[in-house]
């Protein structure tokens, strides 16, 4: 990541370290990831130790020290979602695509996740794919919704109902 | 949009009459399409159908007769994308892009209705034409939730118009900080966030508590699986709940504010977010707010993915930049709580609920709900529930009212079996519970809590023991590890449950998740720990002959539990369509085209597929 750029995010937080969690946000919103080496040069331009750093990182479950795919699965297991079947659907996703949970396919074209809640339970099961939501998933539809982006379309029309 | 406002409201006067002057300009007989842009309805494209809407309107050159208003969550999310047009209040629901042309040419043109959009009760097959007779809304009553679905969350001038931040003047104008305290006591207002302390008292004690800084925080962080009404509001009527913060640091004197929302919810943190920028411009937000001498800012913080941060101390840390992990109370944050000064933390449907308590007084409020559980709760419908989405009701309305009445029953002629409320701190409640009215007390005694209102419905293809293992897996991972109870307790009930679900249950099981529950309960650090045996209490003590098939018989009879089911084909039902054999990735299913098939349990790795596509129901379970 660009130093300037690092340091435009920094200077916008206005250097605090009440702040080091958006500040690592808005990174990985960038990066998708945090790369040890912005984090490094944040500790140093901060004064605040790695090893807070790292502390942060671990605990919350939106942060990632390794890079991700293009895509991002997230498999929702809210209650409603997991009712409905979330769990077949994550057991397909990982069958088809030989990734666990946490994992980036080989080619770096998905990473998975799971996620405890999107909110949408209304639509449940719901699994989201980049920006998209697909609603009433099930295991039978999955590996039609992964071809269409494996195609390379950005923002696909997959049929989900 | 609006340019960047100049003339700042200085004035409960001027606020009023910015009022009129908005009101005075709208022309209450142009055509208005009212379309959700929440996280449901555009998950179902609702943004590419009013852009399409948007085209149509133009070709047909009627963009001075018609306004295309994006609006939040209607509630009934279930048939989104929900489209309504004005003055005629004509409802369209499972609206589709393509839909566009026939919706301006036929509705907006001709006046006519589109049978196809229109709402089919599954039961009696009749349509409604109009949002105000839908009988899922008819039965509710909307106090929180009214401004949801119908202003534009995004312009501050439309909350205005439906008389937005006069409760704020009106406290600021006429009531002193001691008075809006003591208001917010009389109406008996309780926390929504899971509690259900008396939101006047913790004002109360905060307000006394010494020091000149004091700070308020909203707590969007909304948890629990299974419920999204604060995502609602604060995406559908994010003024409500800043002017309910207004109100508050009024009332126990602060000057700065929180607003903390998990960072899955990316339309409600830009809508919070144009919110906040819109109030500071208008002067609503700011130095001498109203010219009363009120000084106060509000600031967003994102959760980053940790259920336990919803807990108010490990928020609070959290919001200091540390991992959020509880700490001991006493103290409460009301005396110490953000960097040590005193803090009150609401839900944010809590602070929704303040301006109307101010608008329309204690009184008005009490005199709605139950004797201890006042006001309204809108709560989270889902599940195996026919109409699912959110749901506004007094409290103390009946499960049976809920489920059977507003939520239409189970979906697919299936039994009910019982409902899960107040998420991984909650419980399950049975049938034979179905009229309980749904009160915070009432609630406990059947071993629940009302937490943040999901209310998730099981059918008879639920399995409690699995529901039971779901919950403490979630727990076992959002548990942050400090103390012993709840990180050890967690590891073991997961264990012994794993172990049931997957076949290995023995005698004496039973009784150790008992234990281990009471001991939980009464000895860990936080509400996280302390109530996250309930989903296993309840289910034992209402559903104890599944937990007791599962052992003895090594049956799950839901179909859910993987070792303890097969798939089976129903010769009579299956019509060899073949769409089974073709799908199966493990080539477990035979059987010729237009005769029944089989599938092979040796090969059957029950991953569901057949049982997902049949479409005569024919894949069994036993
Ligand atoms: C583990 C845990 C998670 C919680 N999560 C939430 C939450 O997501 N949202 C919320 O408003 N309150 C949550 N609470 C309750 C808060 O600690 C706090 O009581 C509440 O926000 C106070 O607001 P109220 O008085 O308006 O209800 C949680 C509590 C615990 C123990």
């Amino acid at each position: 990541m660009k130093i300037e750029k690092i340091d435009s995010i920094l200077k916008k937080h206005e250097y605090r370290h009440s702040e080091i969690i958006g500040i690592m946000q808005d990174v990985q919103g960038i990066e998708n990831y945090l790369p040890e080496g912005t984090l490094r040069y944040i500790s140093e331009k901060l004064e605040l130790s790695l090893t807070r750093i790292f502390d942060i990182v671990t605990f919350y479950k939106a942060f990632s020290l390794v890079p991700r795919g293009r895509h991002m699965i997230k498999v929702c297991c809210g209650t409603a979602c997991h009712l409905g079947g979330a769990m077949q659907n994550l057991d397909r996703i990982k069958r088809t695509l030989h990734v666990r949970e946490g994992e980036t396919t080989e080619d770096r074209m998905f990473s998975l996740e799971t996620v405890n809640c999107l909110g949408t339970c209304a639509l449940a099961p719901v699994i989201q794919i980049g920006e998209d939501y697909h609603d009433a998933v099930i295991p039978g539809k999955i590996d039609n919704i992964l071809a269409a982006y494996s195609a390379g379309h950005e923002r696909q029309e997959v049929a989900t109902d | 949009m609006r340019g960047k406002r100049l003339q700042q409201i200085r004035t409960i006067a001027d606020l009023e009459s910015l009022r009129e002057s908005i009101l005075q300009k709208r022309d209450s007989g142009k055509t208005v399409i009212r379309t959700c842009i929440s996280t449901g309805c555009r998950a179902k494209k609702s943004v590419k159908i009013i852009d399409g809407l948007r085209n149509e309107i133009r070709k047909h050159g009627l963009q001075d007769q018609v306004e295309i208003k994006k609006t939040g969550c209607h509630g009934f999310c279930e048939m989104g994308p929900i489209l309504v047009v004005e003055p005629e209040n004509i409802f369209y629901c499972r609206v589709k892009p393509e839909d566009d042309v026939d919706i301006v040419s036929k509705t907006i043109i001709d006046g006519n209705f589109i049978k196809r959009l229109q709402w089919k009760d599954p039961g009696t097959r009749e349509h409604t034409k109009y949002e105000r007779t839908l009988p899922v809304y008819i039965k509710q009553k909307k106090d929180i939730s009214f401004n949801c679905g119908k202003i534009d969350p995004t312009d501050i001038e439309d909350y205005i118009a439906s008389g937005g931040y006069s409760a704020l003047g009106k406290a600021l104008a006429t009531m002193t900080p001691a008075e809006v305290v003591e208001t917010v006591v009389a109406s008996g207002l309780r926390g929504r966030g899971g509690g259900g302390f008396p939101t006047g008292i913790k004002w109360r004690i905060c307000s006394a508590a010494p020091g000149d800084i004091k700070y308020i925080i909203a707590n969007g962080d909304e948890g629990d699986p299974g419920a999204f009404m604060d995502r609602s509001l604060m995406e559908g009527d994010p003024h409500s709940i800043i002017e309910g913060m207004i109100i508050g640091a009024f009332a126990i004197g602060a000057r700065q504010g929180f607003i903390y929302v998990r960072q899955e919810y990316p339309i409600a943190i830009e809508h919070l977010s144009i919110a906040i920028q819109q109030a500071e411009e208008y002067g609503l937000l700011g130095k001498d707010i109203l010219g009363a001498g009120l000084d106060f800012t509000i600031k967003i913080d994102r959760g980053a993915g940790a259920f336990v941060c919803g807990e108010e101390t490990a928020l609070i840390i959290s919001i200091e930049g540390r991992s959020g992990t509880p700490r001991p109370r006493p103290p409460y944050p009301a005396i110490e709580g953000l960097w040590g000064k005193p803090t009150v933390l609401n839900n944010v449907e809590t602070l929704g609920n303040i301006t109307k308590i101010l608008s329309k007084g204690a009184d008005w409020y009490s005199n709605i709900g139950t004797d201890n559980s006042k006001g309204t709760k809108i709560f989270s419908l889902v599940g195996k529930v026919r109409n699912t989405g959110l749901v506004e009701v007094e409290m103390g309305t009946t499960l049976r009212e809920i489920i059977f009445g507003i939520g239409g029953g189970i979906r697919k002629g299936k039994r009910f079996k019982a409902v899960q409320t107040g998420g991984p701190s909650g419980g399950c409640i049975p049938i034979s519970k179905i009229d309980m009215p749904v009160d915070y007390d009432s609630l406990r005694d059947a071993g629940a809590i009302m937490g943040s209102g999901g209310m998730i419905v099981m059918d008879e293809s639920s399995c409690m023991v699995d529901l039971a293992r779901y919950f403490i897996h979630f727990l076992l991972f959002e548990s942050c590890g400090k103390c012993i109870p709840c990180r050890e307790g967690l590891k073991q009930m997961h264990h012994i449950l794993t172990n049931i679900c997957e076949g290995l249950g023995e005698r004496g099981d039973i009784e150790t998740l008992t234990e281990l529950g009471r001991f939980m309960t009464t000895t860990s650090l936080c509400g996280l720990g302390g109530t996250a045996s309930n989903p296993v209490l309840s289910t034992i003590r209402y559903f104890r002959d599944e937990y007791d098939a599962h052992i003895y018989n090594k049956k799950c009879r839901a179909g859910v539990c993987k070792n303890l089911f097969e798939y089976y084909i129903d010769e009579e039902l299956c019509n060899g369509c073949t769409l089974c054999k073709v799908k199966c990735p493990e080539k477990a299913i035979t059987g010729k085209k237009k005769k029944p098939h089989m599938i092979d349990p040796q090969k059957c790795i029950k991953c569901g597929i057949c049982y997902s596509l049949c479409k005569l129901e024919a894949i069994r379970v036993r």
